[in-house]
């Protein structure tokens, strides 16, 4: 931290609405092209079928998580919309992050904290975050964000449940973050 | 005229490279809105950054808006747009697990992936974290498979159920998020700290 108060740039990061605004214009352009929304969590569900599959191929009869994929999804689960959307999330966000000069291999984690910690709660803080996914249908983008635009009832209540959990538990996990 | 796909107007493949497209614009925004940095997201939950909530709502009230407006000028016909399905039950304790995952982790799956795309390690191992959840709900499907399914109410809309129309829910969510801006940058000038 110390070293960064010597370099002139800072942190450039866009105005809050305008990247709102442009947010918006993209998940507008995604209901526009393929009739839904964003989503992040289904690409990871693309990819967990496919291993588990790969692995153990008896598991499309004996799996109701695999079979259930299976029969609403056909064909290659890696060849769908949101593994192809998430690849792209990807490449934005690294050319954004070379045009803003913020790549850098690092761990991110408040001082009061090791690095160490940071990641065991990254992994918890993951492994809870994907669990919840498949149980709420959705993440913060598929769920909550894209779920608000047309107007889900389903998603209003996912997207109140994700913020009020974190914001009720934040004084517990205080020191991680600031 | 829109959905596009929907309405077979564009072939499988380019449906699937317009995704990739617009994959590309997604995690361009989201990093340069700041949504590569965990300690960055989790200010919402302190007060001390709150883009979160400012981006957040000004892309879904953009999306909401633009949706209702291409709708009325016949430019997409919004009966053929996936309305996500309402099981109350598993949309709040989903939710609420995923809260929790949010506040411990400071990632969620879509910000995890734009934070490893510019090298946080510790966003790669919540990508990894997120593995590891959805195959343990996959593992155990039988044993939440009721919860999961429990009081599937279809696929209302939050106006619908609200008796009020699309216009007038949008116009209420609108100045219930111009007050929460004005809240939040009154918590950010309380909470103040260095940028990350």
């Amino acid at each position: 931290m110390s070293e960064s108060k010597n370099t002139i740039i800072r942190t450039k990061y866009l105005n809050p609405y305008l990247g709102g605004v442009l947010l918006g214009l993209v998940l507008l352009a995604a209901n526009f092209v393929a009739g839904r929304g964003l989503g992040a969590s289904g690409a990871i569900k693309s990819g967990v079928v496919t291993v588990v599959t790969a692995v153990n191929p008896s598991s499309v009869e004996s799996s109701s998580f695999v079979k259930e994929y299976r029969q609403s999804h056909t064909g290659n689960p890696m060849k769908t919309w949101l593994v192809f959307e998430m690849l792209g999330v990807l490449v934005g966000g690294f050319l954004s992050g070379i045009l803003a000069g913020r790549l850098k291999l690092k761990v991110e984690h408040s001082p009061k904290i090791t690095s160490n910690k940071r990641l065991v709660l990254a992994l918890g803080g993951g492994v809870l975050f994907g669990f919840g996914s498949q149980l709420g249908r959705g993440c913060t983008s598929g769920s909550a964000l894209s779920g608000m635009a047309v107007l889900s009832l389903g998603g209003f209540i996912t997207m109140m449940a994700i913020f009020g959990t974190a914001f009720a538990f934040a004084y517990f996990f205080r020191k991680n973050w600031i | 005229m829109g959905p596009l796909a929907v309405n077979e107007l564009i072939s499988e493949n380019t449906n699937l490279f317009l995704a990739f497209l617009i994959g590309i614009a997604f995690g361009f925004v989201l990093e340069a809105s700041g949504f590569s940095s965990s300690r960055k997201l989790a200010g919402v939950f302190y007060g001390y950054d709150m883009v979160v909530l400012k981006v957040f709502f000004t892309g879904a009230i953009t999306a909401m808006l633009g949706l209702l407006f291409f709708g009325l000028f016949g430019w997409i016909d919004l009966d053929l747009v996936y309305v996500n399905p309402t099981y109350l039950t598993s949309a709040i304790a989903g939710g609420v697990v995923m809260g929790l995952g949010f506040i411990m982790g400071g990632y969620c799956p879509g910000t995890s992936f734009c934070g490893a795309s510019i090298g946080k390690i510790d966003a790669m191992v919540f990508i990894i974290g997120l593995f590891l959840g959805v195959s343990l709900f996959g593992a155990g499907y039988n044993w939440w498979e009721e919860l999961y399914m429990a009081k599937n109410l279809g696929d209302p809309k939050i106006s619908e159920s609200l008796g009020l129309s699309d216009g007038v829910f949008a116009l209420i969510l609108i100045v219930i998020a111009l007050a929460m801006f004005t809240m939040a940058d009154w918590a950010e000038k309380k909470f103040p700290r260095e940028e990350y």
